[in-house]
């Protein structure tokens, strides 16, 4: 299927792994990516906290930009883009005078926003339209034995209406489900909804890698092998800032944290060089070690790093 | 009829045994509520259980609890519904327990005066008229109240405080419910002390910039109250008409966020992190609180260039739309940054235009949209004051070197 694909900032700035594992996995998956290069930034918030209108108007932009592609829809790879996305385009299809009035300020460009975009984060797009027995047909080395725990992120879980979670689409339990799928093993912790702090790492960095730092001991606890996110600016409080979160809460941790591309790219054949696990401050070894032990020839090109 | 097994967390401080699960069975509509089968349990079979309540009909806030994982009243939520929640697997078991954040007196029943309504005296809970006080009834526009419609639904159960996921890691943050009454005031134009008001909570560094945006208040709250949005408000406000600049940096972050949106189409992480600390310009790097940041980041900096993980070009350089679309964002900025008034769209006000029905504490959902902010009192600050307020106690350094 071809989609409009949203990358965010993040995944192309201080996560490039991200973007770079989900171009090596689209293929695998049949998914045509076309780029929206011209979309900005979709203020994660902040330029809501700002002003409302400005934020709706630079997302109406994307929104615009994305249905003059040949897209099916619009698919983001971050929980946060894909929260802030979704709160800007309720208020812009709940009230048409609303709607025209930010319109009206993307005249300059020629774009207008129709009502009713789809915009799906990968992890909703793997569930809900490539669906999980597909996924699971195309699975190569299935993750036996790796215990994943599940890090959802805030804008993809919260709030549950504006995400969409209901009894036919439990949005909250796609990464299970995918981990699953996958062959792999669900670790349950205290901190699979919770928030990984990044938001106020700038405010109040103690409690922010607080936030870290115990979801981190959770899952160690709970003995998973590795955390996976669907979104990049939890990745950076949990694995950037690791080393940090762990002085804070005072213990170990040493957890390594999966972007959701990269999870399903192990899982499909990829290696994990080549979905840029080595960039990751918290190598991914347990992974490395499974890959090497337990499924032969994985990984053994990817030897010394 | 179904069978559900509530398993309430029960714990009697003076028999000074730990805290532990009561399992208990009945037979009870799948439309009752989980405050009815509570009370049936007490009537039934055990008379010491111990849950607050009043109302019964989700008017009077007593009832807070956790049910299977969430937070809320236990009177308007139904058994069918509370079962269906659990991830367990397990049917019709319903784990109920206290909220929370608020230390417990006796089983379901926290001590709301230790936490809640402390932090709800904190943020000034009144009105500070203005003076002259008129002879008769203040007269204030319709707009102004029906704004501050939403902070006001709020009865105080405390289930936002609950799952306040920053009071989890900082129990000194204000919170979602004493937050959400503070907006009720700013945004009355009867309150005198606005300015005030907002410099209290932007000098708390456990005040207005410690929410981390995580919308489990949101989620939480039984009256749509959505204590987040009202944060956000307050930031808006004390941040883009009062020019606070709080001890947080948050102010300063916010600012720093939106320029470099503006100036690169795209977030610059490695110019955004110096300019939230030193001042939001390209020389904000050079401030010595910036500096002081970023000697105690520098571990962590240099592991993520030497992983590859930030390039040396993206650090300096960031990335940045085309020209085209540059142009197109510098002219969406200026016209809706220039506007005199903001633009905001409030649909707990407003409600859903396509729906059939209308949200029933809509007050008003006939009338046009009220799309723009209306005035509770504009800051005089705003317009004349040339240098943004600091909080007391910190030095008034200018923001580049």
């Amino acid at each position: 299927m071809k989609v409009a694909y949203w990358p965010g900032c993040v995944s192309r700035g201080f996560t490039p792994e991200l973007h770079g594992s989900m171009a090596k996995v689209a293929p695998l998956l049949e998914i045509e990516l076309i780029e929206l290069d011209r979309a900005s930034c979709c203020g994660a918030g902040v330029i809501a906290e700002h002003n409302q209108e400005l934020a709706d108007t630079l997302n109406a932009r994307t929104f615009a930009l994305a249905q003059r592609t040949e897209g099916e829809l619009m698919m983001n790879i971050c929980s946060t883009c894909q929260g802030a996305q979704s709160e800007c385009q309720e208020r812009l299809d709940a009230n048409s005078d609303y709607r025209d009035h930010i319109n009206s300020n993307l005249i300059g460009d020629g774009l207008k926003y129709e009502k009713g975009l789809t915009n799906k984060n990968f992890l909703w797009l793997l569930v809900e339209e490539i669906g999980l027995d597909a996924l699971r047909a195309k699975v190569k080395r299935p993750l036996t034995n790796l215990k994943v725990g599940p890090f959802y992120g805030c804008y993809i879980v919260r709030p549950q209406e504006r995400i969409g979670i209901t009894e036919d689409r439990p949005r909250d339990r796609y990464l299970q489900m995918v981990i699953e799928a996958l062959g792999g093993t669900v670790i349950d912790y205290a901190g699979v909804y919770k928030c990984c702090g990044f938001p106020i790492v700038t405010m109040n960095k103690q409690a922010s890698l607080t936030m870290a730092g115990r979801h981190l001991g959770d899952a160690i606890d709970a003995e998973a092998d590795c955390l996976v996110v669907p979104c990049p600016l939890c990745h950076l409080n949990l694995d950037l800032q690791q080393p940090a979160a762990a002085k804070v809460v005072n213990r170990e941790l040493g957890m390594p944290v999966l972007h959701l591309p990269q999870l399903v790219g192990l899982a499909l054949g990829l290696e994990p060089k080549d979905l840029g696990m080595s960039k990751h401050v918290i190598r991914p070894t347990s992974v490395i070690d499974w890959s090497t032990s337990v499924v032969a020839g994985a990984g053994a090109s990817a030897g010394g790093w | 009829m179904s069978e559900y097994t509530l398993r309430i967390r029960r714990f009697d401080p003076e028999s000074g045994g730990a805290a532990y699960w009561d399992e208990r069975s009945l037979e009870m509509g799948d439309k009752r509520s989980v405050l009815d089968a509570i009370l049936e349990l007490k009537d039934t079979q055990d008379g010491s259980i111990g849950i607050r309540c009043s109302c019964q009909q989700g008017i009077c806030g007593s009832c807070g609890v956790r049910i299977n994982g969430k937070p809320g009243l236990a009177c308007n939520t139904h058994l069918d519904a509370a079962a269906a929640r659990a991830h367990n697997g397990d049917e019709n078991v319903i784990t109920v327990e206290p909220m929370g954040n608020i230390p417990v007196i006796r089983d379901l029943i926290v001590d709301m005066d230790a936490v809640h309504w402390k932090k709800i005296r904190r943020v000034t809970p009144w009105l500070i008229n203005k003076e002259p006080i008129p002879d008769r009834e203040y007269i204030v526009p319709h707009d102004n109240m029906v704004d501050i419609t939403q902070p006001m639904a709020c009865i105080q159960c405390g289930a936002c405080v609950s799952d306040c996921l920053s009071m989890e890691v900082d129990p000194g943050f204000i919170g979602p419910a004493a937050l959400a009454k503070a907006y009720r005031f700013v945004g009355d134009p009867r309150d005198a002390e606005h300015l005030e008001r907002l410099k209290d909570l932007s000098e708390d560094e456990h005040g207005l910039y410690d929410c981390t945006h995580c919308f489990n208040c949101v989620d939480a709250c039984p009256k749509d109250v959505a204590p987040m949005n009202q944060i956000m408000r307050l930031r808006r406000i004390a941040g883009d008409d009062y020019h606070i600049n709080d001890r947080n940096n948050g102010n300063r972050h916010e600012e720093a966020f939106v320029t470099l949106v503006r100036d690169y189409g795209l977030l610059h992480e490695a110019e955004l992190l110096p300019r939230s600390y030193g001042g939001n310009s390209w020389f904000g790097k050079f401030h010595p609180d910036a500096g002081k940041e970023l000697l105690t980041s520098l571990g962590t900096v240099i592991k993520a260039v030497l992983r590859g993980k930030i390039s040396p070009k993206i650090a300096i350089f960031g990335h940045k739309l085309p020209s085209e679309d540059m142009k197109s964002l510098k002219q969406i900025y200026k016209v809706v940054d220039g506007r005199e008034s903001r633009t905001e769209l409030n649909l707990y006000i407003t409600g859903y235009e396509d729906e059939d029905e209308i949200p029933e504490h809509a007050p008003h959902a006939d009338d046009p949209t009220p799309l723009v902010v209306p005035d509770a009192g504009a800051p005089e600050a705003a317009s004349s004051a040339e240098e943004p307020i600091e909080p007391a106690g910190e030095s008034n350094e200018s923001e580049t070197p």
